[in-house]
């Protein structure tokens, strides 16, 4: 099935399953959301339990921190990543901080899904990657499936965990397909997973662009190179004992993102591998990522974009020290 | 809008007790009054010296440099009193940053209410326990938190019919101030609690100043008036009036929590001190407009009306006076007593579940720490 029906039955699993579970979001009742991942549940569950909020994204995560203050569990969709910021403040000030400022007291397990990511030649706004600035924020947990089983998987633990998690939906990835086994849960979702086992460099990449960096490493064996591919899959926390002991094998890492390089979680890997993999490393810590510009426009965002080239690119300038 | 919504937001200014201590007949809230007897009275009198007690003990702590910070509410406690008497102890409430008297009528202790403003506490009591949400600092903030626990309200008691929510229901007050009533979020809060009828009372103090900038800077109307821009009851109320006060909160709540929807509350009051004890007003109003304001002083009507009704007696107020102070003495001690938690104790209070970022920090934290510890004894030794 697809990375989008995935999401789908994943949320339906949710509702199924906690009769105080809701979904609240712009245009996810009757049209089922911009990208048709709540299709047919309001008809499932009722216009109670499906929400169609007026827009305002602070109103929509707000309400949802209040909602969880009794109890509730609310998923929430933000439309797109780059309508986010409306709703920052209350994402940073109030839900991230409410388990400490009650010194543990209160939970508020809400989860906000977030479409986001380039690659879909839209309008400015629509292709963004914020994840950094939620990263940066303690109190938050923020993961993003690359595959439909992760998909329905993550989506099922963030609505389990106690704590806040952004839920970021690959979305060049939604018509992605992919085997799904409902019987067998996905591994710990604030784990990362080898997707692709190699000796001779490492390349940590999540969300839209883990199919990017597996063909990259199916191209570097052309060149006798063996690529390891990690699937970062929780931005936060993130699994560095998994990354770790790839690098201590393979002794080169690679970071790619979509978001900015400058300032990005490239960044943060780079230094927290540096410190714990020194000796093994063959090269510096490499970072593809993008340019410190606002999205460009799409025209010319396949420049923009970490691709193939790119990642083969770096992995020459790797394997050149 | 119902007939029963239009009476409420036609009504004008609603005033039960003039700044003169003489009560007035009202048609439509007396009904909401019923049961207040002299005890009662004496009661509300009681809460709100306290809380101006309280509210005068805290302000000397900072001053000693025994608190970060203090809000005063001086001028305020009508409101505040008035308002949390008419709730039910199941309402939850969102408080700003100056809800001490409401506070007090949800049974939060005042030594409890200082460890925020002592440093040693991010929120300092446990909102469970009395319902009463811990303070919100960044403006406008608790507006959608209130609306969404109002629309959770609903879908708990979905299918209910309005004589049960009548009877059993619960309701919200979101607490703000005319400072507030400018942020987005209490725009998008009232146009959700709007748009789900969710029980919430949004109720303003407009104390007449955003720290120093006057009410006319951020509305050239009421704000009652922007009630029926969306869709529910407002009622303007004189704030330093804690009869007015008590009625108008019941009305709204009682509609509220049937089911009928928000209501906004505009309770008109003067904050008589500064914004917070980092403030000076001298730099932005003139005294004459604090001296206009100071006969109309909440306590001091009241005061009027109990000794003119022989309602109270010198004794009462007297022993009053007493309690206060023995009072804001325990306060003080029990401030001074806290202990200040380890850092180590904010790693635990980051998540709820474990998180292997916050394990590993505070294991070289208390590594970092226990470093110090070994020269100190090595040093006594």
């Amino acid at each position: 099935m697809t990375l989008a029906k995935a999401i789908t039955n994943g949320l339906d699993k949710i509702l199924q399953s906690n009769d105080r579970a809701i979904l609240m979001g712009e245009d996810i009742g009757r049209l089922g959301g911009v990208y048709r991942i709540t299709d047919g549940l309001i008809d499932k569950y009722g216009a109670h339990r499906v929400i169609d909020s007026p827009l305002g994204e602070a109103g929509i995560v707000g309400g949802a921190v209040g909602m969880a203050l009794r109890g509730i569990s609310p998923l929430v969709e933000i439309q797109f990543d780059g309508f986010v910021f409306p709703a920052f403040s209350q994402i940073t000030t109030q839900l991230a901080k409410m388990h400490a400022r009650s010194e543990g007291r209160l939970t508020v397990p809400v989860v906000i899904r977030i479409p986001y990511g380039g690659g879909i030649g839209s309008i400015e706004h629509h292709s963004e990657s914020p994840e950094a600035l939620f990263v940066h924020t303690a109190g938050l947990r923020v993961i993003t499936p690359s595959n439909a089983h992760d998909a329905y998987w993550m989506i099922q633990q963030a609505a389990a965990c106690q704590d806040p998690v952004i839920y970021l939906e690959p979305k060049r990835r939604y018509w992605l397909k992919g085997e799904v086994d409902t019987e067998t849960p996905a591994l710990d979702a604030f784990k990362a997973q080898v997707v692709r086992p190699g000796d001779d460099a490492t390349i940590v990449a999540y969300g839209p662009l883990v199919p990017i960096a597996l063909a990259a490493a199916e191209a570097a064996r052309e060149d006798g190179r063996s690529v390891e591919v990690i699937d970062l899959r929780s931005l936060s926390p993130i699994d560095f004992d998994t990354i770790t002991e790839s690098v201590q094998k393979t002794g080169r890492l690679i970071v790619t993102h979509e978001a900015p390089t400058f300032g990005g979680i490239g960044g943060e890997i780079a230094a927290r591998i540096t410190e714990r993999a020194f000796l093994s490393l063959e090269a510096p810590v490499l970072r593809v990522g993008g340019f410190h510009m606002p999205y460009p426009i799409s025209k010319v965002e396949s420049q923009y974009l970490p691709d193939i080239d790119k990642l083969l690119e770096a992995l020459d300038r790797s394997f050149a020290y | 809008m119902s007939r029963a919504a239009n009476e409420a937001t036609d009504q004008g200014l609603v005033q039960i007790l003039t700044p003169e201590g003489q009560r007035l007949p009202n048609q439509m809230y007396d009904a909401y009054l019923g049961d207040v007897d002299d005890d009662m009275l004496r009661g509300f009198y009681r809460d709100m010296a306290l809380t101006r007690r309280f509210d005068q003990e805290a302000t000397a702590l900072q001053r000693q440099g025994q608190l970060c910070l203090w809000v005063p509410l001086r001028g305020q406690e009508a409101a505040q009193i008035g308002s949390g008497r008419a709730t039910r102890p199941s309402d939850y409430i969102f408080p700003t940053y100056r809800e001490h008297g409401v506070a007090l009528t949800r049974n939060v202790s005042f030594s409890e209410m200082l460890r925020l403003f002592r440093g040693i506490s991010g929120g300092g009591w446990d909102p469970r326990e009395n319902n009463f949400h811990m303070y919100t600092m960044v403006l406008a903030a608790q507006m959608p938190h209130a609306s969404g626990y109002g629309m959770a309200i609903n879908l708990d008691q979905h299918g209910w019919d309005e004589a049960k929510r009548a009877a059993e229901g619960d309701a919200v007050v979101a607490y703000f101030g005319d400072g507030s009533s400018t942020e987005g979020e209490t725009h998008e809060a009232m146009v959700f609690a709007n748009s789900f009828n969710a029980p919430v009372v949004f109720f303003c103090q407009n104390n007449q100043w955003a720290i120093s900038v006057p009410f006319d800077v951020q509305s050239k109307v009421d704000l009652v008036h922007r009630a029926a821009g969306y869709g529910m009851p407002g009622i303007q109320v004189d704030g330093n009036d804690v009869l007015a006060v008590l009625a108008a909160t019941r009305w709204a709540l009682e509609h509220a929590r049937s089911g009928k929807g928000p209501v906004l509350i505009e309770a008109m009051t003067y904050r008589l001190g500064a914004h917070t004890t980092a403030d000076d007003p001298t730099k932005y109003r003139m005294s004459e407009d604090e001296l206009a304001w100071a006969p109309k002083d909440p306590l001091i009507r009241l005061e009027t009306y109990l000794r003119e009704n022989k309602i109270a007696d010198e004794a009462f107020f007297a022993q009053l006076a007493a309690d206060g102070d023995e009072m804001a003495a325990k306060v003080r001690k029990d401030a001074m007593a806290f202990p200040v938690p380890p850092l180590a104790k904010s790693f635990e209070q980051v998540y709820a579940e474990a998180h292997p970022l916050i394990q590993e920090e505070l294991a070289w934290h208390l590594e970092y720490e226990a470093g110090f510890a070994d020269e100190s004894g090595a040093g006594e030794k």
